[in-house]
């Protein structure tokens, strides 16, 4: 088995014979190995949260952010390959002010997913790129309507309630299964989102380790470091 | 501009907008058809008009189908007035320095029913006022008769009757204006379209 996946790896534009393309599987373990992000969908708006990491004390945490906004509506976070996810981002605010160029309005969150999943589906179909090593979690608020979406390396995308990718991933989901209900609110939603991220955290969890992002019928922002030290003040 | 001839009014009334054009299509001064339109339906609540270049009357409608249709299939929407708005100027816009020779004209209810009028000039420039608007060779006839005939919140049946005679005045005064008049008066739940009878010359 591993012999037949090998000889496949060299080029994308060939099948192995089972049928998968087998560098978008490794992209999926690149994001499997990535740090964990969570995503929930509450009826007032979606919560983004996700673990930041840094390899040593001397990193400076709030130069770079995982949490980025797209549009004053549409935020993004991801798990994977950090440098693959920024030509992401900007490819999606690029597509965004394109749309408000031509069409005199803000971005649906669904057009601007099937965009970003387009240019991921277009490095699985090119000769001598390869895929993305991230999955993108997009959340944003149209017509007052919140909206949650996955974008994976292959360029499918999936709506979703509440979902967990990166480390430890199955952890997540099934702990979020058993929390989610259809009718929870945002409050409650940040709480069982850093629980979540909380169940596969290594050390302990400060305002600088991890990130939280919101959207709702405000728009969407970024928590800042003593907001995300009130959250976790109330949730340990 | 002045090669086919022609012109387009719209106005607002109370939740209601009308839009009207004249019907000839002539070469230069000599008039060829009598039903010649220039108001096509972009929605089922938004007519567009495109007065100017008879060519250009077409392929910019046909142009401007092509890009809703495509909005329509990937949003599973209609596209609103505003929109529809934006992407006639972004059309117009993209050939600024080869445009179309076309001033079209938008008119249409938004998703609550509120009137919504848009004129443009040949290169994009956008106009939303909250009365009425008016484009082609008779425009400066047409300006004159709105002027004097519009006021706020008309109804629907005074809305036909206000730019039914401002269309038809205008026209008497231009040369290559005229032979027939189409009229449209959109309402939230219907959409009244009727011939004026007018000079034939």
């Amino acid at each position: 088995m591993a012999g037949t996946s090998e000889r496949y790896s060299f080029s994308l534009t060939t099948f192995s014979p089972s049928g998968k393309l087998v560098q978008i599987e490794y992209a999926l373990g690149a994001v499997a190995s990535g740090a964990p992000t969570i995503g929930i969908k509450a009826t007032n708006g979606v919560v983004l949260a996700t673990e930041k990491k840094h390899k040593s004390f001397l990193c400076d945490e709030s130069s770079v952010w995982k949490i980025e906004s797209i549009t004053p509506n549409i935020g993004m976070c991801y798990s994977g390959m950090g440098p693959d996810y920024r030509l992401l981002v900007k490819n999606a605010r690029k597509a965004a002010q394109t749309y408000l160029l031509q069409y005199g309005e803000q971005i649906p969150t669904i057009q601007l997913v099937q965009r970003v999943a387009n240019v991921m589906q277009e490095y699985t179909h090119s000769g001598g790129v390869r895929p993305f090593g991230v999955s993108l979690l997009i959340c944003g608020w149209d017509n007052g309507k919140p909206a949650l979406l996955q974008c994976d390396p292959s360029g499918s995308f999936f709506p979703w309630k509440a979902t967990a990718m990166g480390k430890n991933f199955t952890t997540g989901k099934t702990f979020l299964e058993k929390r989610y209900n259809p009718d929870i609110e945002l409050q409650d939603a940040i709480h069982t989102a850093i629980l979540a991220l909380k169940e596969s955290f290594e050390g302990q969890m400060t305002a600088e380790n991890i990130e939280l992002g919101l959207v709702t019928e405000r728009g969407f922002r970024r928590l800042t470091v003593p907001e995300v030290q009130d959250y976790l003040a109330n949730v340990l | 501009m002045s090669y086919n001839g022609g012109g387009v009014v719209a106005m607002k009334g109370k939740e209601c907008v009308a839009i009207a054009s004249d019907l000839r299509f002539g070469i230069q001064l000599q008039t060829i058809g009598l039903d010649f339109d220039k108001i096509f339906q972009a929605g089922p609540k938004l007519y567009v008009g495109f007065p100017g270049l008879a060519t250009d009357t077409q392929t910019v409608h046909q142009r401007l189908k092509f890009r809703t249709n495509l909005y329509e299939l990937r949003e599973n929407r209609k596209v609103s007035p505003k929109v529809y708005a934006s992407m006639v100027g972004n059309l117009l816009y993209e050939h600024r320095f080869g445009p179309y020779f076309v001033e079209p004209v938008v008119a249409g209810l938004d998703a609550n029913n509120q009137p919504y009028i848009c004129a443009f000039d040949l290169i994009g420039c956008a106009n939303a006022p909250d009365d009425f608007v008016v484009a082609g060779t008779c425009e400066e006839q047409m300006y004159g008769m709105c002027e004097s005939l519009w006021k706020p919140d008309l109804g629907p049946e005074e809305l036909f009757e206000v730019i039914s005679q401002a269309l038809v005045n205008a026209c008497d005064r231009d040369a290559i204006s005229g032979w027939g008049a189409r009229v449209y008066v959109i309402e939230k739940d219907k959409v009244t379209v009727r011939n004026v009878r007018t000079r034939m010359d």
